[in-house]
């Protein structure tokens, strides 16, 4: 795979091969489908992605990907302010968004801890968290964190550090997804539910 | 629960055999190289799905053919179950129950319960520390689903806790509070875990030790000691107090990932002390007090493939074994051995229902009616 005919087409097909889940074999696809597109178009895609990492911007109140300082969840009047919702990355705040059942802000992690991964505390945004806290009208915070050790860990830490402040924590229910059959649940979940019972509030609560 | 028929086609030296067995006791006698080991393995095949001895099917098929197909039929409360397992070469393994194909055959796993004793359990008692772990947990997770979860848990955590450890020596700093957040996560877990193991191990004493009493005649006195750092000691007090010591090896030193079972004769470690036939005896104790547990479980009695047991072992010890498994509280027993004679005198003493088939280079005879 090393024997290239040209080294402008190695150097691309090197950088299109370190994204993630693309090989060389995908790589080389791509680069010679972008040979067969016209001059402008490959334009358009090469200023694209400049333009993307130039003029990108991190809500300064959120740390969500944005156009402006402050993004337009947050910038938005109607939602609800004393309501923070603490995920991992904008991919979930893109699925919560889509429920059309939240109506607080978020505060993006940017990861989760994980020490085998080099990601400490530290890493995270999470001490902006914490002055917000401080500094702010915060009721609730919603921890909306994956269900693994590490997201565990995460949720745990900032539970650990917002305990001298008034506010409640809680976190997202993990249980049976709604359709499923119950025989058909892992024991481990459908034990924790059991456990986790919550109150009947009527039909569809 | 039963084997009543087992069907081979081309599974390792045999071409084709079908053979019918004895409820009780079922004994394959023949020289080296013969097979015995092989029916083992394919009656191990309709428990687990896998071979107990290589995990590669395809070298399961005989020389020069390109399948193989074991069937076997149970008698389970009165019916009979059809178990088919078959591999073509290069092809998916088709597992079947009563001609319904498996999915996962996770899920028959369990279905027919076996315990096996063969010579490689020797590592039980002198291999690392790790086996004894593995063959407690076993169990454990066979009854308890919440403490296989558990354990997996603890695992990773103890994983990302060595990681931070080996972060910190790395950039030469040290956070107190980074660490804190996962002792603070292990040690509940770990506890349970703890207790769980402790409640197992005194259930499992008792039987352990009266199977050895019978298989010794009660000569010699056996002990069985679950070991853990955590017995008697704050598990969270263990941990801040080895934290030095942790940075300085770079991993967790303490916790029930350090745990053993300790095997004692007459006082002494079994691992140094145990000749090789006490050793053995030890081993067959072992599986036949995981057997009791496993019928408890189960609500019915597993199969045993005792494979080449009787080796290293006086024939008053074989008789014994032979009178233990003979009684109503054990199931249906099949036996390898290479010695005729041996299986012929234990016979004649002890009186119990059983078939005894000649193996041959892939040919099987019955030799008693």
């Amino acid at each position: 795979m090393n024997t290239f005919s040209s080294k402008l087409l190695e150097d691309a097909v090197n950088q299109f091969a370190k994204l993630p889940g693309v090989g060389k074999k995908t790589a080389i696809r791509y680069v010679l489908h972008i040979l067969k597109e016209d001059n402008v178009q490959v334009m358009d895609f090469g200023n694209t992605i400049m333009r993307l990492r130039e003029e990108i911007k991190f809500c300064k109140n959120c740390h969500n990907i944005s156009d402006n300082e402050i993004c337009e969840i947050c910038s938005t009047n109607s939602r609800d302010k004393s309501l923070v919702c603490v995920v991992e990355d904008i991919r979930d705040v893109i699925a919560i968004e889509n429920t059309n059942q939240y109506n607080g802000i978020y505060h993006v992690l940017g990861g989760v801890i994980s020490p085998m991964d080099g990601v400490g505390p530290s890493d995270l945004n999470i001490s902006t968290l914490i002055d917000k806290v401080r500094n702010r009208e915060i009721k609730e915070i919603v921890l909306a964190l994956k269900t693994t050790i590490e997201g565990d860990t995460t949720c745990f830490y900032i539970f650990k550090k917002l305990k001298e402040y008034e506010l409640n924590v809680s976190t997202i229910a993990r249980g049976i997804a709604i359709g499923d059959e119950l025989e058909y649940t892992d024991e481990i979940t459908l034990g924790k539910s059991i456990i986790n019972r919550v109150p009947y509030s009527g039909v569809h609560a | 629960m039963y084997l009543q028929k087992l069907l081979l086609t081309n599974f390792k030296n045999f071409h084709e055999v079908e053979i019918e067995f004895s409820e009780k006791i079922n004994c394959f006698v023949g020289n080296n190289g013969m097979g015995k080991t092989n029916l083992l393995d394919a009656i191990y095949y309709l428990s687990f799905c896998k071979s107990y001895f290589n995990l590669m099917d395809s070298q399961n098929i005989k020389h020069n053919e390109s399948f193989f197909v074991i069937q076997g039929t149970y008698v389970k409360d009165d019916n009979s179950e059809n178990v088919y397992c078959g591999l073509k070469q290069n092809q998916k393994k088709q597992f079947k129950l009563n001609k319904k194909e498996y999915s996962r055959l996770a899920d028959h796993v369990g279905y027919f319960p076996l315990v096996i004793v063969s010579p490689d359990d020797s590592e039980i008692i002198i291999g690392g520390s790790e086996i004894r772990r593995k063959f407690v947990d076993s169990i454990i997770s066979q009854y308890d689903k919440v403490y296989l979860d558990n354990l997996i848990n603890y695992n990773k955590l103890v994983f990302q806790r060595n990681s931070l450890l080996k972060r910190f020596a790395e950039s030469r700093t040290y956070n107190k509070e980074n660490l804190e957040i996962w002792d603070e996560q292990i040690v509940p877990l770990g506890n349970e875990i703890h207790k769980k193991r402790s409640e197992f191990v005194d259930n499992f004493k008792p039987v352990f030790e009266k199977y050895y009493k019978f298989i010794s005649l009660n000569n010699e006195k056996v002990g069985l000691e679950y070991n853990s750092q955590l017995s008697g000691n704050d598990f969270k007090k263990l941990l801040s107090d080895n934290v030095e010591k942790d940075r300085m090896l770079q991993y967790t030193s303490t916790g029930i990932h350090k745990d053993d079972l300790v095997f004692m004769f007459d006082g002494f470690p079994a691992k140094k002390f145990g000749s090789q036939g006490q050793q053995k005896s030890f081993i067959i104790a072992l599986k036949l007090a995981q057997f009791d547990l496993l019928a408890e479980i189960k609500k019915f009695k597993p199969v045993i493939l005792f494979d080449d047991v009787f080796d290293k072992l006086d024939h008053l010890r074989v008789e014994q074994i032979i009178k233990l498994v003979s009684d109503n509280n054990f199931g249906q027993i099949f036996i390898t051995d290479t010695e005729m004679q041996r299986i012929n005198n234990v016979f004649e003493k002890v009186k119990s229902e059983h078939k005894i088939f000649n193996v041959d280079n892939g040919a099987i005879i019955m030799s008693n009616v």
